[in-house]
């Protein structure tokens, strides 16, 4: 654990506890971006650097903004929220076992028994040209998938914000 | 005549070779210290530089196009009026609105300054001239962009304005839609250079044929890609004749109305900021970086014509701003999504058939051809279709 690490964690950490603890909602997704570059930072320090540049694109540059647009458009302003909401039961059980399932599987990859593994892992100097390499070839399939997935989101989308009166004209024109 | 090219080699490198001069003569243990700094602070004091020499071209050079005479009062022509507007916004009253939010109202324009001056780590400027030559330099140089989006809303909210506000959503939908043809324009260049990094396109630009250079300006999708290109930079830089976040006659300047002094002129600062890196990305990926024009004049040093490629896309900038009115809200959008978009996306595939086809006369003539009939198709497909009808907002009511 260096200097480096410890302080883009104590960035990450900060970042999401504000996000959860303030009052003002777009103070909180602000709050969240913070958390978001320390993630970021945190990929470029293991020296991932296409993943922490595209954390920052995607993460910054489009979760939040989209966040922030969502806020705005369904909340009054000026009117601070409730703290706790009334699910927060349910809220910290879903935590916990996404948690434990993570915590889990981190810790099954790293057991020392596991012969895998059993050379502690070397970070690989992972060139911007390997990941499309194996995006295009090794895992082509799943890239498909999502694509169209995302594809089939985006038609979804401009159906629910087209013209209801358009409709009609729309049918006629299939008739 | 060995030691003219020597000479013209250590011009060329004269600001690399004073670094290691002055590297040498530090203590070790500061070494890396002073690197980073010697790397650093030129670009924060040339680009700045820049902004305070291209704010004084363009008003003396719309006011040439408007028929008027522009500054001239202060200094000879009135060249010194940069100063003069430097001091008036430094001590001038920073005005807070007491509705503000304070914390986030201040921060906005250190986000939107400190997002405009990261990108320029990875624009090389000169041979071996760059501040980091990563290994994912493009998308870096895009990541810092997406930044600029969430101060520009920063802004815009903080200041508890309606104008700010809806310049604020006006600038987000406008740089959201336009970042994406962007990115789209620039991946041909990436494909053909096979790299990410901008140190390595500029190489794979390198080398002429007789006197003409490789720039990607010289192939079909090259000039396809940096038109769409400078026309996404346009707006991306909310420059006229997409300045509708700031278009002064709507919604007076937008969403940073409510700040003022020193604030305000760093909100202009970082947006012109931002238009240089982006012509300096574009010159980074269709007109071969630092390289000379023709081979005859690769003497000059390379940094001279980065600076002249900078200054040449900067005065095209202000000749579109004093030339185009400015476009309506959906005729923006309409032209990102159904006409900028598609040929992006076109350029991208004809950019990997020039990959696969055999060199020659006739793959120039193909692409062209692959490239032309569907943009006249595209432009009288989108004409014909103009009927206006009022607005419904089904959302909003």
């Amino acid at each position: 654990m260096t200097a480096t690490f410890l302080i883009l964690a104590a960035i990450t950490v900060a970042g999401t506890a504000a996000a959860m603890g303030l009052r003002n909602a777009v103070h909180c997704v602000l709050a969240l971006t913070v958390g978001f570059a320390g993630v970021a930072g945190l990929y470029l320090y293991l020296g991932a650097q296409f993943v922490g540049f595209t954390q920052i694109m995607v993460y910054v540059g489009a979760v939040a903004i989209l966040a922030v647009f969502a806020i705005m458009m369904t909340h009054n302003p000026g009117q601070p929220e409730e703290p706790f909401s009334r699910y927060w039961v349910w809220g910290a059980v879903i935590a916990a076992a996404v948690f434990l399932t993570l915590a889990r599987a981190v810790h099954l990859a790293f057991e020392p028994t596991s012969s895998v593994l059993a050379v502690p892992p070397q970070a690989p100097d992972i060139t911007v040209q390997q990941i499309g390499d194996a995006l295009m070839r090794r895992y082509v399939l799943p890239l498909e998938i999502i694509g169209l997935l995302l594809t089939a989101a985006l038609i979804g989308a401009v159906i629910i914000a087209m013209d209801p009166r358009d409709d009609a004209s729309m049918e006629d024109a299939a008739e | 005549m060995i030691a003219t090219t020597l000479s013209a080699e250590s011009i060329d490198q004269i600001f690399v070779l004073a670094k290691h001069a002055l590297l040498a003569r530090t203590p070790s243990a500061l070494q890396s210290f002073v690197s980073a700094l010697i790397s650093i602070v030129p670009l924060l004091v040339v680009f700045p530089s820049l902004f305070a020499i291209t704010t004084i071209l363009e008003r003396k050079g719309l006011g040439r196009m408007q028929n008027r005479l522009g500054p001239n009062r202060v200094g000879p022509f009135g060249l010194l009026q940069p100063a003069a507007d430097g001091i008036k916004a430094l001590i001038k009253e920073d005005v807070v609105p007491t509705a503000a939010d304070q914390t986030v109202h201040f921060f906005a324009p250190v986000v939107f300054v400190a997002a405009a001056f990261l990108a320029y780590a990875v624009l090389p400027i000169g041979r071996n001239m760059v501040l980091v030559n990563l290994n994912a330099g493009v998308l870096f140089f895009f990541a810092a962009g997406s930044v600029v989006e969430l101060s520009v809303f920063m802004a815009g909210w903080s200041s508890r304005s309606k104008y700010s506000l809806l310049g604020a959503m006006r600038a987000i939908a406008q740089m959201i839609s336009y970042e994406v043809p962007l990115v789209l324009a620039s991946v041909p260049a990436i494909m053909q250079a096979g790299s990410l990094s901008t140190v390595g396109i500029v190489e794979a630009q390198a080398g002429y044929t007789g006197i003409w250079p490789h720039w990607y300006l010289f192939t079909p999708w090259g000039i396809v890609g940096f038109v769409l290109f400078l026309i996404a930079a346009t707006a991306e830089s909310n420059r006229s004749p997409f300045d509708l976040p700031e278009g002064e006659s709507e919604i007076i300047a937008g969403y940073f109305i409510e700040y003022s002094g020193f604030k305000f002129a760093l909100f202009f600062l970082a947006e012109y900021l931002g238009m240089f890196a982006t012509s300096a990305l574009g010159i980074t990926l269709f007109l071969g970086g630092w390289s000379a024009p023709f081979s005859f004049l690769s003497f000059i040093p390379s940094w001279f014509w980065f600076f002249a490629k900078l200054l040449a896309l900067i005065f095209f900038f202000i000749w579109i701003r004093g030339t185009l009115p400015r476009l309506r809200m959906d005729q923006l959008m309409g032209f990102a999504w159904k006409f900028i978009l598609p040929m992006a996306l076109l350029n991208m595939f004809v950019a990997g058939l020039w990959r696969f086809l055999p060199a020659g006369i006739i793959r120039w003539i193909v692409c062209a051809a692959v490239l032309a009939a569907p943009c006249i198709v595209l432009s009288f497909a989108l004409k014909q279709k103009k009927k206006l009808l009022v607005r419904t907002y089904h959302f909003a009511e």
